[in-house]
């Protein structure tokens, strides 16, 4: 037997010309429990589609390095391959047929059969009766070897979702020469204890000779389950540590680290900002599918920055989309001290405020219209300018939309070939520049502005962060920036509140120890500072 | 070379593209069977002026985000019920159309709202569901045309009760539009009175585009997402929707009616909405977009080859009946064609 299950030697992956994984190393040895820490985009999924092969790795170009099964240089072409190599993977959602019992949603697919009349008169396996029998024993075998006592002829509707992930892994087990188990964040959905539970299993699992690679964000559980960890941050290897020989302030440190310098707010802004506040927010819940908000206080002063980060899922996102009223929503909130209606756009609009949504494709633009169009649509509905008037009758103003949009296009640098050119075919960066203009032209005092650098090029990162610091420096606006990536926040903004779990963790400034973000993106400021304070 | 010919297709549209080209040949088939042109020219001119009205119609429907309006029906018989009401008021000559058109709008803007708000409650699957909705709506009015207390000599059947299935406006406000400023060039005519009145209509339709309305309904059809961030009640402007395009289809019945010289009721609406969401298609739009200049395209090719498709299918097969099949078969062909098209040309 080779000394590792899975080596993965200095693999190395560009999407069109962008380089997601830059020369990433990992070893897993059988038995052993590996963790796998990094932010979104840090290339954990990169890594873990070339693992199994995805079709999404062979149809951009492949990729350089090498994968190594038991010693044995594989090169995988489809995640049945894999599956036929003894790699496994546990979904962080789960593929469950609700209505199908235990044993069959162990056995789906790898059905144990027996001849029976009609198969042997129609030469069909496919028509041979199911042996129910073998199936139970074996699922059995699965579940026990998991530690759960379940009976494996109940359906799988109704079960609670801890006992689901379980069924997955027990899929898993049950296929023969499974070597190594990967867990895609298993314990986002869990409860505490059914977390507990399942650490437990992995252990089980891996004391019986399986290698486990394990995806997270919860540093404790990583601390407590696995052996290794290797920590990746912007497609680059940082770090492989025992975990000996680490504690959880370091591998905050190292997960969240010190990125691209984009330029930095001057510090005499800083001084500018008084303490007044243009927007209070109290016990604010969201319903936001997948970003919901579970009662969140804070104060944003006017004139300031504020940047609003944490992990995607967390709730960070739902925190705009929730005061433009995209999403229903509950709570206080107070404009320069008024009460603002919730759940009426319209009202927030006219009373000042301004959105830029993180969907730029699907909420941001009218794709088929022209940048002009999109650029004044919202302020001729919202306050009726734009527009020429006969009596009831209105007319838009062309020749003043025109005019107008060309003074944006100069303004913000719209990289276009004029102002009728329809949306859709601009590149993100411009797009994102018409979705600022949009949000521009109704003359804002508070401006929202979501996930403004995703899926646009660097160059056209930095004209969008400087735009908007230049909005706030020159126009005092206030600019409430959510983003997913942490650098650039810390880059433009005044103070960065993170989002964890729905509620704010703490709000930091730019400048705080990299260690500090880290714990506070885990989730886990709050507690490491509290046993510290008990220790001194 | 073949670049330049890739951005001419890229252009008019491969569907647009197709179409003209078989009209072409229709025309020099025409031409070369030793058919009378003059006279296959008006009658399509005739034609295309008659149905441009209810092609009209969809485009409120598609830019609202409803979709081809295949809930035509409906507006027609708003249109119908306003005819038969004008000839009952003993309304004739412009009097009559003008009094058609008025009293038929009420019901219209009545039935679009209903319409519009059934519709607000089954967004995504529009298309279908209007296609019944229409069809039971005709015939539902088939009774309804039978019991209706209406008493003038012109409508009613001679014996028993109801209305007649066609009646005639020769002496009300048939042919009424067509005559209004008529040019003839020996053969040739131009109905100018008709012409006119469709393009009135498309004006202003395309003044209605360019208000605050207008901009914000066309807002919500493009990205209902959108136009919600944009503080746009969508729900609102789908209504608007769907009263401008039955009301659309009211008058482009009465318009219909008058150059046909009948009104038609029972089961003539039922299948009116196809060549009407046939014609804008063909015209370029798709079931997200759709502009005036896809209505005229539109309507000229499909009308148009209606109309030439017809005597050159009588001259090439005399065989009995055959043409009425034929047409029949051209008919649906186009329409059907013009269905593959509803996601557009991308």
């Amino acid at each position: 037997m080779a000394e590792y299950t899975l080596q993965m030697n200095n693999i190395v992956k560009d999407y069109y010309g962008n380089r997601v994984l830059k020369g990433v190393s990992l070893q897993v040895k059988p038995g052993e429990i590996h963790a796998l820490l990094g932010e979104n985009g840090a290339g954990k999924s990169t890594l873990m589609n070339i693992l199994f092969g995805m079709p999404v790795i062979h149809s951009t170009g492949g990729f350089e390095g090498e994968v190594l099964i038991d010693g044995e240089s594989v090169l995988l072409k489809s995640p049945k391959e894999a599956m036929e190599k003894g790699v496994g993977m546990v979904h962080q959602e789960f593929m469950l047929v609700p209505g199908f019992t235990l044993a069959e949603n162990i056995k789906l697919n790898r059905e144990i059969t027996k001849p029976n009349f009609a198969s042997t008169l129609f030469r069909n396996k496919s028509l041979e009766t199911l042996d129910r029998k073998t199936m139970d024993q074996d699922a059995r075998k699965a579940l026990d070897r998991l530690g759960m006592n379940i009976d494996e002829w109940v359906k799988v509707q109704g079960l609670p979702v801890g006992h689901m992930q379980f069924i997955e892994i027990a899929r898993e087990i049950d296929k023969l020469g499974i070597k190594l188990l990967v867990f895609d964040e298993p314990t986002a959905v869990l409860t505490e204890s059914e977390a507990d539970n399942l650490l437990k299993a992995m252990k089980k699992l891996a004391d019986s000779g399986i290698a486990i690679l394990f995806i997270t964000h919860r540093l404790d559980e990583v601390m407590n389950a696995a052996n290794n960890i290797t920590i990746l941050r912007d497609g680059e290897l940082v770090a492989t540590r025992a975990v000996e020989d680490t504690d959880v302030l370091e591998l905050a440190e190292l997960m969240v680290g010190r990125k691209v310098e984009v330029t930095q707010k001057e510090e005499s802004n800083a001084n500018s900002i008084n303490n007044e506040v243009a927007l209070s927010i109290k016990n604010y819940h969201v319903d936001m599918p997948g970003e919901e908000v579970k009662g969140i206080d804070l104060e944003i002063h006017k004139g300031e920055i504020l940047g609003i980060g944490g992990l995607a899922g967390q709730g960070k996102i739902g925190i705009a989309n929730g005061i433009c009223g995209m999403y229903p929503s509950s709570g206080d909130i107070k404009l320069n001290g008024e009460s603002l209606k919730l759940n009426d756009t319209r009202y927030a609009l006219e009373n000042g405020m301004a959105f830029v949504s993180e969907d730029r494709r699907g909420v941001g633009l009218l794709l088929d219209s022209s940048i002009e169009d999109n650029i004044v649509v919202t302020t001729m509905q919202i306050k009726g300018e734009y527009l020429k008037k006969y009596g009831p009758f209105t007319q838009g103003n062309f020749p003043l939309i025109r005019s107008h949009a060309l003074k944006m296009i100069e303004d913000l640098d719209i990289r276009c070939t004029g102002p009728t050119q329809p949306t859709r075919r601009l590149s993100g960066g411009n797009q994102q520049k018409v979705c600022v203009a949009r949000a521009l032209t109704l003359n804002p005092k508070v401006l929202f502005v979501s996930e403004p650098t995703r899926g646009i090029d660097i160059g056209a990162k930095k004209l969008v962060l400087d735009l908007l610091v230049k909005l706030n420096k020159e126009l005092g606006m206030t600019v409430i920036i959510t983003s997913s990536e942490l650098a650039e926040l810390r880059a433009v903004c005044d103070r960065i509140a993170i989002v964890t779990e729905g509620k704010i963790e703490g709000i930091l400034k730019p400048d705080a120890l990299d260690r500090d973000f880290g714990l506070m993106m885990a989730g886990e400021y709050h507690k490491v500072m509290k046993s510290k304070e008990a220790i001194s | 070379m073949s670049e330049a010919i890739r951005n001419i297709t890229k252009k008019v549209g491969v569907p647009r593209l197709i179409i003209s080209l078989f009209f072409l040949f229709l025309c020099f088939s025409a031409v070369s069977l030793g058919l009378p042109f003059a006279s296959l020219s008006s009658d399509t001119l005739t034609r295309f002026g008659m149905n441009g009205i209810l092609v009209l119609a969809m485009v409120p429907s598609i830019q609202s985000g409803l979709g081809p309006n295949f809930g035509l029906p409906l507006g027609i018989i708003c249109g119908i019920l306003g005819s038969v009401l004008a000839i009952q008021f003993g309304l004739v000559g412009a009097a009559g159309f003008w009094g058609a058109i008025i009293i038929s709008m009420p019901f219209a803007i009545a039935v679009g709202i209903a319409y519009g708000m059934m519709l607000n409650k089954i967004k995504g699957s529009e298309m279908l569901v209007a296609t019944y909705t229409g069809f039971s709506i005709v015939s539902f009015m088939s009774i309804v045309w039978v019991l209706i207390p209406l008493n003038h000599p012109e409508m009613v059947w001679p014996i028993g009760r109801g209305l007649r299935v066609t009646i005639a406006l020769d002496s009300t406000f048939g042919k009424i539009l067509n005559q209004f400023m008529m040019l003839e060039f020996g053969k040739f005519k131009v109905p100018t009175g008709l012409l006119l009145f469709f393009f009135v209509m498309c004006v202003l339709v395309w003044i209605f585009n360019r208000s605050r309305m207008g901009i914000a309904m066309k807002a919500s059809g493009d990205n209902p997402k959108f136009a919600i961030a944009s503080g746009i009640d969508v729900d609102f402007y789908r209504i608007v929707g769907s009263v401008m395009s039955t009301s659309l289809a009211a008058i482009g019945i009465v318009v219909y009616a008058q150059s046909y010289g009948f009104v038609q009721l029972y089961q003539a609406p039922l299948m009116m909405a196809f060549p009407a969401v046939a014609a804008v298609l063909i015209g370029g739009a798709s079931a997200q977009k759709a502009k005036i200049s896809h209505v005229i395209i539109g309507t000229f090719l499909f009308q148009g080859l209606l109309t030439v498709a017809l005597p050159v299918a009588n001259e090439a097969i005399k065989v009995g009946n055959l043409s009425e099949v034929l047409r029949m078969i051209v008919q649906n062909g186009i329409i059907l064609y013009a269905l593959t098209k509803v996601g557009g040309e991308s």
